[in-house]
């Protein structure tokens, strides 16, 4: 069975184009909310051994702690979540005291200059990295007989690694942080790093193909589009494979880790899918719409 | 031919030398037991235990900040350095035992696992220097007692005849324990440096000595009250930092919340603790930057739960393997154990520190790992279907399948390596599993998966198409 990936890709490009736009839309307008390690803040998690009051009680009572913005969230049927935009030891133990009967059971603060520094290194990270992955794979690629240039290769591969695999995470996540809460804390930025990893490994395996098939191809019998597409057909196998024997242990985790992991594994899960997809459906595709378009100006 | 099974040997004596080190207990009993029953006295293997990070394990995570203005920037490391000696020998004081203070570089990190009462351990790194107030325990007393009373037994002399010679000597009288003589016999009242509003030099009316006056706040005023209304005519002592400074009987009540202090100090003695009372004696001034305390409960869940869903996903990745790829399949899932028995050996000797990230580290050099086997298998099923023998396939596949692996294993090790040396600890525990994993897995489906493929690659097996594609 051969199946036509190249034919349709541009009902493929369109579908992908479809979530970026939407994701990149997500993330503009709704917003990511960021965890306390990039903006500074605290965390408190408290639970009451016995009944818990109600969630306007609470409010009541911290609200004239003078706290500043602050948000409670329940948790399970004993516990409460609360967040603060203040990182202060002072206001942490001002609300211990006026939480009556409540345990604590995890705090977490950070100051506003260590999220700010740890946002930067992040990005610097990141920049790097993925600058290294295009020179590692330009000069990885380099030998073959050029009717491919190696660097398209690396720029492919990490560009959709970034502007489509992790942008539609982010914005998967955007989507969750507006009507659930959920924060882009560091376990998440960890998640999109491993897809990025993820994804880039995946489409550098099926580049491969590509090029070994081509190298094969000196005699120029068949089109760049047939020796993409056969490339694609021939690492199928191996792409759902892995995928696949990946999801299983992410979705065992998924089902028995408590709230602790859950959206870690979540973005691990939804980066794999995408990445898998793109690298089947986008990657091989680009690298021949690509060549066409530079050949076509010589 | 030969070569193969002396190298299958060899990799049998890793995998069993990894395991016992990895599961001493079992090994140590099956020892025991040869010693017992024959003249051989077999060395035991050490019991040691994995290092769980804090968010597994429970604990307290501090971050300070340290204030170097005014302080010239040759002195900055020294003091950093005193610094972090001062906080650590302050934790360890209190019997926090296993903390760790890192310096990264105007920063202290300061983790002390288990330690659940988080404000009580910033108050005993921050308030500085130490000073609380202690009332006699009578438990400590008596055992005290008890205990000159069996060595005065033992030696034959009265109790106030006992020298302290006499107490290092004691060594092989089967007497444990002496060493409480010489403690203090006071136990901790609630009142503490903290309770100070003012600390200040007089001199002493009568003998005209250095005192230093102490002035408590309203809490400090009443706890004060409390402690000698319940210890009159008994003594109370003063500690500073953890050592005593001065013992006295109290007379009466004393309500009003003011103490005095005669340590013998000399004057200048006297203005240095005062002053240190008052502002603190850290030799740079630090501040709270950011703090995370976990409950242990919270991270016993977590790791038993994560241990058993990854249990149960390899479980579900082996029964993929061994359907999908048959012959081949049943080889990569042992070659995979072999890989988390490596893995788990090197988490253990170096040892790494476990994290809920590390463990994430884990989960994708896993799945890395299951990619380059099935890399390999794939390669070698298509040169199989071209109707190449076992053996040539298994050479092909090995061959074609490298670039791949080792393109996407440089990748994912670059981003791993940047990841370690440009960020904070918890995507640091991700990126040193991760890098570990990779080159684990290099090692486990480039040699391992091979040597064991060798056997079977000619020969009957290698005839059963059935088994191989």
């Amino acid at each position: 069975m051969k199946f036509e990936f190249t034919k349709y890709r541009k009902f493929f490009y369109g579908v992908s184009l479809f979530f970026a736009c939407a994701s990149l839309l997500a993330i503009f307008i709704l917003g990511i909310t960021p965890g306390i390690e990039f903006v500074g803040g605290s965390v408190l998690e408290v639970e009451y051994e016995k009944e818990r009051p109600s969630l306007s009680e609470i409010n009541k009572s911290l609200s004239e702690l003078n706290l500043g913005e602050f948000n409670i969230q329940s948790l399970g049927v004993s516990g409460y979540l609360i967040r603060t935009g203040s990182s202060d030891e002072e206001m942490h133990r001002n609300i211990m005291s006026a939480l009556v009967g409540a345990e604590e059971k995890q705090f977490e603060s950070i100051g506003p200059t260590v999220g700010e520094e740890l946002k930067n290194m992040s990005f610097f990270a990141i920049l790097i990295a993925s600058f290294l992955i295009i020179i590692y794979i330009a000069i990885s690629f380099k030998e073959e007989d050029g009717s491919v240039s190696s660097a398209k290769y690396g720029v492919i591969a990490t560009g959709i690694a970034f502007l489509h695999d992790v942008l539609i995470v982010l914005g998967i996540f955007a989507v969750l942080g507006h009507f659930y809460g959920v924060q882009v804390t560091i376990p998440i930025a960890v998640a999109l790093l491993t897809t990025l990893g993820y994804s880039i490994n995946d489409t550098v395996v099926i580049f491969d193909r590509i090029r070994e098939n081509l190298r094969k191809n000196r005699s120029g019998r068949d089109s760049l589009e047939k020796i993409v597409n056969n490339s694609l057909n021939e690492t199928l196998g191996r792409s759902l494979g892995t995928s696949v024997t990946t999801l299983f242990v992410l979705f065992t985790l998924l089902f028995l880790t408590g709230a602790n992991l859950y959206y870690f594994v979540l973005a691990l899960i939804l980066g794999i899918i995408i990445g898998t997809y793109s690298s089947i459906f986008l990657a091989g595709s680009l690298v021949l719409d690509w060549n066409s378009l530079t050949k076509r100006d010589k | 031919m030969k070569t193969k099974y002396i190298t299958l040997i060899l990799f049998l004596f890793l995998i069993f030398f990894c395991y016992i080190i990895v599961f001493p207990v079992g090994f140590n009993k099956k020892i025991e037991f040869v010693n017992e029953k024959t003249p051989f006295s077999l060395p035991y293997i050490e019991e040691k235990s994995f290092i769980f990070g804090l968010d597994l394990q429970g604990g307290a995570y501090l971050l300070y900040q340290a204030d170097f203005e005014g302080v010239p920037a040759g002195e900055r490391l020294q003091r950093m350095e005193g610094l972090r000696n001062l906080i650590e020998r302050r934790i360890n004081l209190y019997g926090i035992a296993e903390s760790s203070v890192q310096i990264r570089g105007e920063r202290l990190v300061v983790e002390i696992p288990g330690a659940h009462d988080l404000d009580r351990a910033i108050d005993i790194i921050g308030e500085t220097p130490f000073l609380d107030f202690r009332e006699i325990s009578p438990e400590i007393a008596e055992m005290q007692e008890k205990k000159l009373e069996e060595v005065a037994g033992y030696l034959g002399k009265e109790v106030s005849d006992i020298t302290v010679q006499d107490l290092f000597n004691l060594e092989d009288s089967g007497i444990d324990n002496w060493e409480i003589i010489f403690e203090e016999p006071y136990k901790e009242t609630k009142l503490t440096g903290r309770h100070l509003e003012n600390a200040r030099v007089s001199m002493h009316p009568v003998t005209q000595d250095p005192i230093i006056l102490l002035t408590f706040n309203k809490e400090g005023s009443r706890l004060f009250e409390e402690i000698t209304a319940r210890n009159v005519s008994k003594p109370l002592a003063t500690f500073l930092d953890g050592v005593i400074l001065q013992e006295a009987t109290v007379q009466e009540k004393i309500s009003g919340g003011e103490a005095q202090i005669t340590g013998g100090f000399s004057i200048e003695e006297a203005y240095n603790v005062a002053r240190d009372l008052r502002i603190g004696a850290l030799p740079v001034p630090i501040e709270l930057v950011s703090q995370q305390s976990i409950g242990p409960a919270l991270g016993e869940d977590s790791l038993a739960v994560s241990l058993r869903a990854g249990m149960l996903g390899m479980l579900l990745v082996a029964v993929f393997m061994i359907f999908a790829y048959r012959l081949p399949g049943v080889i990569s899932v042992f070659s995979l154990s072999t890989y988390i028995l490596f893995v788990v050996f090197l988490f253990k000797i170096i040892p790494v520190t476990l994290t809920l990230s590390g463990i994430a580290g884990v989960i994708l050099s896993i799945g890395m790992a299951i990619d380059a086997n099935i890399l390999i298998i794939a390669r070698m099923r298509e040169e199989m279907k071209e109707g190449k023998s076992v053996l040539k396939s298994i050479e092909e596949g090995y061959k074609r399948a490298w670039s791949s692996i080792r393109d996407g294993n440089i990748t994912t090790l670059m981003v791993a390596i940047i990841l370690f040396f440009i960020t904070t600890s918890f995507v640091r525990g991700f990126a040193i599993t991760l890098i570990l994993g990779i080159l684990v897995s290099l090692f486990s489906a480039m040699i391992i998966n091979r040597l064991l493929l060798s056997f079977f690659e000619e020969g009957k097996i290698s005839k059963i198409k059935d088994l191989w594609l």
